[in-house]
Order: structure tokens, then sequence, then C-alpha cells
């Protein structure tokens, strides 16, 4: 199997997890693994990106523009942002909840990400996640970093399958974690099945 | 044997500790900051890894450790190499007796530093050996190269990966039993260890006799290679030849030819490379050094060969590279397209910026909010530094004039002074830039009679490059809890003036403070000192109560990231707010406060 992932967001909301998660799930099935992930200044309230890579044919740590099976965005500006790097018949899967920036707070220019929802769309691909609802059981969108996983896998598009992901939030998330973001693993599963691809 | 899926600079680190090194210095820098880190973590056996207090430390403690006979390995970024290039420079014509290798981790772009420069061209420069490993696997298995070339020649090698391999993961089979190496101590001799005039020139034309062996050895060296054959060829190296491969892997009408050891220039090899070759692109990053070195060996062989890169203009001069830069400049040089076919997005809406800001809660926001407010209407000068509080230049705090280089804010204050003695010179300094390079700044000062307040940000951590601990911490990295050094007594022990500590969060506290030292003459010191937030725990959080006018103060002032407004109200987002209370201290109606009941 080669397949390119790509993971982006915006510092601190958990993209590199998630990477770690697609990369040590295809590792574990025997799969060559690279990843490059953002680290540094622009992690502070910057754009963050991580590039998967699974197969052995991959020599550049980053994706080439038009190479990514899939993107998972936390934010809809950083699906748009990241688009370029998305094969033609690729799919986009996309938090609905837009982060402004500082300079939003500034000067207001009603950044409010439905442009961005409403241009993916036109594009290519999508399933629009929404994150308030799917995170509702667990108190905090800070589990969506799991659960936009979930939708991930539930589509059958990441190409490794939901038990060995499950499996790797076991050994890799924290035991007091680990049961809520299972859970919040397998809602996304469920959302996926649920079918909200637009 | 074990499979690691690791960083880059884990693969190092590991390889590293597989070569058997003895003793690991360094300095904080991305991106090569979690090399050190590594070793620290896997270490087995007696190995000593340390911070040392800035890179010039770092190079001589390893240099004597080396001249003992024990493998060596010293981490920093590029411009970290030129803090330490005084000892390599004369370490270089007094060679060394164990392995070392100095890792100096350059960084295209660039993405996190001040300059681009090669530290090839510091290798050419001191005219010693270069690594340039390609993959995280291929610099785990190069470091352990790089240390038997050292012993081999009996110099001190530079090994330099960019960002996108120290931050690149991939799985490494390591030896999980690796034991330094034995060693056999110092040998007194003082006509090898004692560096003369007499002895520099005697070493010099050794080294430059050596050189070209060095060179021809690299010609055998199996990380230089060459792949597939035709009248055109690619010359690269480094992460560079990783995106020139994406493309060629089936291209085998192309000659891809990888330069693993740029320094001193594999001639023969390059030779081999070029035998029947009619037109060379030379795909690299930073100076064009390869390029440059294959135009000295075509006009010294007289080859009827085109050479094409940065000094024509075929490859950008400046920036990294990338997997699509190479599809593009090399389906230009070919005359044909590799390139892959991604949509057409023409009419994409404008996206939002989103600059690095100061973390919501940073003390360091208050500290420059209390000086800023002190000196208003007054005439200053805001000298910065290197750390996260350059970002205290962005609106709306405004407050970094300059920013030059690690420690220069401390002396550079001293030059406003000199140019404009009306005015007040301030230095903003983090504590760990403190110790690594501004101690020498307040001595200059004080010894020079000029007049300036020193302003320390002590957030107890090297925050930016990743919270390493530091002389002022307590801790060290051989995780021992050790005596903290004091800021303040060596301020005091130098003679500054006035020192005053005050709690940046303690917003009239800490204008009191300014304005005070701004009211004497001399050095004058503030010790800002309040924890970094990533490394302290939050106790309360802010709330908006309906008091608010919706006058805004709060974001024009200080631009916190956890200040929004929802729905046209201001309100504090939950998830971002330390409870540091800086906002509750400015809003002029008392609207804003913290309730750790809530």
């Amino acid at each position: 199997m080669n397949k390119d992932i790509l993971v982006c967001g915006v510092g601190g909301q958990g993209t590199v997890l998630a990477s770690k998660l697609i990369a040590s799930a295809a590792m574990n099935l025997g799969y060559t693994v690279h990843s490059a992930e953002t680290i540094g200044m622009a992690q502070r309230g910057g754009c963050v990106t991580s590039h998967i890579r699974i197969g052995a044919k991959a020599y550049s740590p980053l994706i080439p523009h038009g190479s990514a099976d899939i993107i998972l965005a936390f934010e809809p500006a950083e699906a748009v942002r990241n688009l370029a790097y998305l094969k033609k018949g690729g799919l986009v899967i996309v938090n609905n909840v837009p982060v402004k920036p500082v300079t939003e707070s500034l000067n207001d220019t009603g950044y409010d990400g439905q442009d961005m929802l409403t241009y993916l769309q036109s594009k290519c691909e999508c399933i629009i996640v929404d994150a308030k609802k799917l995170c509702a059981d667990f108190g905090s969108t800070r589990y969506f970093n799991v659960a936009i996983l979930g939708v991930a896998a539930g589509s059958g598009r990441l190409g490794l399958d939901v038990q060995t992901i499950l499996a790797e939030i076991e050994t890799r998330v924290p035991a007091k974690f680990a049961e809520t973001n299972k859970a919040a693993f397998t809602a996304g599963v469920e959302y996926s099945a649920a079918d909200h691809r637009q | 044997m074990r499979k690691e899926y690791v960083m880059g600079n884990g693969a190092i680190a590991l390889g590293a500790l597989a070569a058997g090194v003895s003793l690991v210095s360094g300095y904080p820098g991305t991106p090569s900051s979690e090399i050190l880190e590594t070793v620290s973590k896997y270490k087995k056996g007696d190995v000593h890894v340390e911070w040392s207090v800035n890179e010039k430390a770092a190079m001589e403690v390893a240099a004597s450790a080396s001249y003992s006979g024990a493998r060596t390995l010293v981490t920093m970024k590029q411009v970290g190499l030129n803090v330490a290039s005084d000892p390599l420079m004369s370490l270089a014509y007094v060679g060394v007796k164990g392995g070392m290798v100095v890792v100096s981790a350059d960084d295209p772009g660039p993405i996190s530093s001040q300059t681009e420069q090669d530290t090839r061209m510091f290798a050419s420069f001191c005219r010693i050996p270069v690594f340039d490993p390609s993959s995280p696997e291929e610099a785990y298995a190069m470091i352990q190269d790089a240390f038997d070339y050292s012993e081999k020649y009996s110099t001190p090698v530079l090994f330099r990966p960019t960002t996108r391999v120290c931050h690149a993961y991939a799985s490494i089979e390591t030896d999980e039993a690796a034991k330094p190496k034995q060693y056999e101590g110092f040998v007194k001799d003082s006509k090898k260890w004692v560096i003369f005039p007499r002895l520099s020139y005697l070493n010099h034309a050794m080294i430059e006799q050596r050189n070209p062996k060095i060179g021809r050895d690299f010609s055998g060296y199996t990380g230089n290679t060459m792949a597939g054959d035709g009248k055109k060829a690619i010359f690269t190296g480094g992460i560079s030849y990783s995106y020139a491969k994406e493309y060629l892997k089936d291209c085998p009408d192309v000659r891809l030819c990888k330069i693993s050891t740029p320094y001193p220039f594999p001639e023969q090899f390059a030779l081999t490379c070029l035998d029947g070759v009619e037109e060379v692109l030379c795909f690299e990053e930073l100076s064009p050094f390869i390029e440059s070195e294959l135009l000295k060996v075509a006009g010294t062989h007289n080859l009827p060969v085109k050479i094409y890169g940065k000094i024509t203009g075929h490859i950008p001069a400046s920036g990294e590279n990338s997997a699509d830069s190479a599809a593009k400049a090399i389906s230009a040089f070919l005359g044909r397209n590799l390139e892959h076919s991604g949509m057409d997005l023409p009419d994409a809406p404008t996206l939002p910026v989103r600059p690095p800001v100061l973390c919501a809660g940073c003390p360091h926001r208050a500290s420059f909010y209390a000086v800023k407010k002190a000196m208003e209407g007054k005439k200053s000068y805001f000298c910065g530094d290197i750390g996260c509080y350059t970002l205290g230049n962005a609106m709306p705090l405004d407050m970094v004039d300059t920013c030059l280089c690690m420690g220069a804010g401390i002396t550079m204050a001293q030059g406003f002074h000199w140019t404009d003695p009306e005015s007040t010179c301030f230095a903003f300094v983090g504590d760990s830039t403190f110790f690594a390079s501004g101690m020498t700044g307040v001595v200059n000062a004080i010894y020079n009679e000029a007049d300036m307040i020193l302003c320390v940000l002590d957030n107890s951590t090297t925050a930016m490059t990743g919270h390493q601990p530091h002389p002022g911490t307590g801790r060290n990295m051989m995780g021992n809890v050790v005596d903290k050094i004091s800021i303040e007594k060596i301020l005091d022990g130098m003679g500054v003036g006035k020192i005053i500590t005050v709690d940046p969060l303690d917003l009239a506290a800490s204008i009191k403070a300014v304005q005070e030292c701004d009211s004497l003459k001399g050095v004058k010191a503030i010790i800002f000192k309040s924890p970094c937030i990533a490394i302290s725990k939050p106790e309360t959080q802010m709330k908006v109560s309906d008091k608010c006018i919706q006058c805004k103060k709060c974001i024009r002032e200080i631009g916190c990231p956890a200040l929004i407004t929802r729905d046209g109200s201001i309100c504090i987002d939950q998830g971002l707010c330390t409870g540091c209370g800086l906002c509750s201290q400015i809003c002029p109606v008392n609207a804003i406060g913290g309730d750790s009941n809530e």
C-alpha cells in the first residue's frame, strides 16, 4: 500500500497525536512509514502540518503537491491552505469550527470559516465534521483529534482498520485518558458510518 | 536490536550512542535540540551529557575529552556554530584523538533562525570534513562513519543535517547493547596540544596535504552514490536528494548523483559521475557549494560540460527546496513534465494569517506592557534578543526595536545610549540567553559607564527550544538537582547599582520598578520573575462580568490570544486562559476577575 496522509490545523489542537497514531498503526501492520512534523516557533498559534507517508516508495519526507490521498483538517482555513497537496479524487475531512487568529480580535475581517467550507465543497469530496456535536458526549473538543481519526478510519479511505488504531490508542495514550479517547474514536467511526459526505 | 520510530534528531543521537560516544555537549537551538535530549534518554553506561552554557563552552568541553581519546559529540544549530567558531578554527589545526563529531543543523528557509548560512561553507573555511545526510535512516549510519573518519584523520568532523532531516520521522534499527568506547586517557604532549604560531604553520601545511587524501577516500565512500545514465545529470545532496529521488526513481535515463561528503570534495567520484555527461543541474539548498566544486573540477579537467544551479539562476538563491520545487526545476532541466497534477486552485478565498504570538498568559507580555506603560511619552530604545520574547515585537505590544543575535540586546542598548544619551535604553534578555552570552555585555556597560536598564525576563526555562534546563533552573542533563545560579547575585557581584526583582503579573509594582530605575544613572536591572505557562499550572481563570462596557481596551492594549470577541462581546477563551490576571489590571471598569471556586 502507498498512502499519503496530511494532518493540518493550528498549534495546540493535538494534530501530533493523531499523526503519531496513524504512523504507529501503519507500522504495526508492517508498512514502511515516514512522517514529518512542524516544530518550533510556528507551534505558538501558527499553522501546523504533519505529513505521513506510508509505503516504501516515498523518498521526500514532505508529501508532494497533488499527492495526498486524504487530508484531515482540524480547521476550515487550514484545509484550504493545504488543498494543493490533495490529489485528484482525494478526500478532505474537515472540522467546521474556525479558529480565529489573534490578529482577528484587533482587526475584525469577519472570518468565520463558512467561505472555506463552501469552497472546499466546490473543489473536492468532503466530510464536514460538526465537532461540537461529535464531541458533545466527552465534555471537551480536546478529544476532537482522536474523533476525527475515527471519522477517517470509518470512511474506509485511510487504508488502516479500526481495530489496529484502537489498539494504538490503548498503548499510546496515558491510561487515565485512554477510555475517553477510545470512546471519542468510536464516535468518529460511527459518525462516518452515518454518512456525512458532501 | 530494536526498532524505534524516531525523529531524525533521534536517529543522530542513537547513531552516536551506537558509535560508542562518551561525552555529549551542546546548546539548544531549533532544529538541533532533540539530539542531546535523546542521548540523555537512551544512554547506557558512563556517558556524560550536558547542556553547556553556550556552544563555545560545549565545543571546548568536548575538545579536551576528545584529546583524552573519548568519542565526543557536540550539538548546535547553525548560528551556534558562529559562537563556537573560535575553538573550532583552532581545533582544526590542533586536531583530536578520540572521534569528535560536531553537529551543526542548518535551517534553509529559514524556518526558525536568523540566517541561511551553510555549514558546508564553514567546513571548507575550517578545512575539516563535513557529512550531509539525506534522511533519518542515513543519518543514523552516517554519524557512525563520521566518528570513524574523525579518528582515522585525527580531525574534528562536521555533520550537518537540515531542518527537514532533523524533524522527519523514520524507523531505525538501534543497537540497544551499545556502550561507550574505552579510551586511553590524556597523554601530555605540549608540542601537540598547545597551539603556537609555529605549530599552526606546520599543521596548516599538513592539513592542506591531507585534505586531497580525504577527498580521494570520500570518492569511495558508500554515501556518495550514482544512479541512472544519460547525457544529463542532477547533482544533489542532503534532503534535496530525497526530493529529487521522489521524481527520478522512475527515470533511469537521468544520472542522479548524491554528494554526502561535500568537503573535502570527492573529485574522483565527481569525475566518474561526469563521464559522458553534457549538462548538469545542481539541486541544493543554501550556498551553491556542490555547484562551485563542480565548476572547479570542470575547469581543472577542461571538461566540456554545462553546469546550472544557483549561480546561473536556475535554482532560487534563497529559501528551502521542496519536492515541488524539485519537480519544477528538474522538469525544466530535462524538458519533460514530472510534476504531479493537483487541482487548479486560482479562486481560493483569502486565508487568515496566523503569525506566531506570545502564548495566552505568557509573563513576557506583562513585562513588556509594564515597560511600555512606564515609559509612555518618553524617548526609549527597546533592544530585544533571541527567544520567545522576540515575539514582543508584534502589535499591539510593539516593544522590540532591534534583534540581532544571542546576547546582542544588552550591548546594543549601550550603542544607542552613546548616540542618544538623553533617551532611556532597555535591553530585554531571557534567563537562558543571559547565561549563554548576556553576562559579558553587562560587564561592558558597567566598565564603560553606559546608562541602561537591563530587563531579565526570567521564566525559569529555555522556552522557545522546548523547555531545556539551564544554570538557573537547578537541574542538569545528568538528572541531578544542582544549586541554582542566582542572576540577582551575579548582577550584584558585577556591581549593578540597582537591582529590582518583581513579579511581572503585578502590573503596578512592575511599572513602579521601571520608573524607579529610569530615575537613576548607570546600569540598572529589573528581574521580571514568573514561570513559563507551559511549565506551571493555572490556579484560576479570568471571566468577563456584565459590568463590561465593550471598550475593548484589554484587546487593544495587550493582544492576549485568550481575549476574543464572540457575537460582538468581549469574552475569555477558557481553553486558553491561564489566569495571569493582566487583563483584569487593565480593565477600566473592573469587569474582569478570577474566581478559583467557580
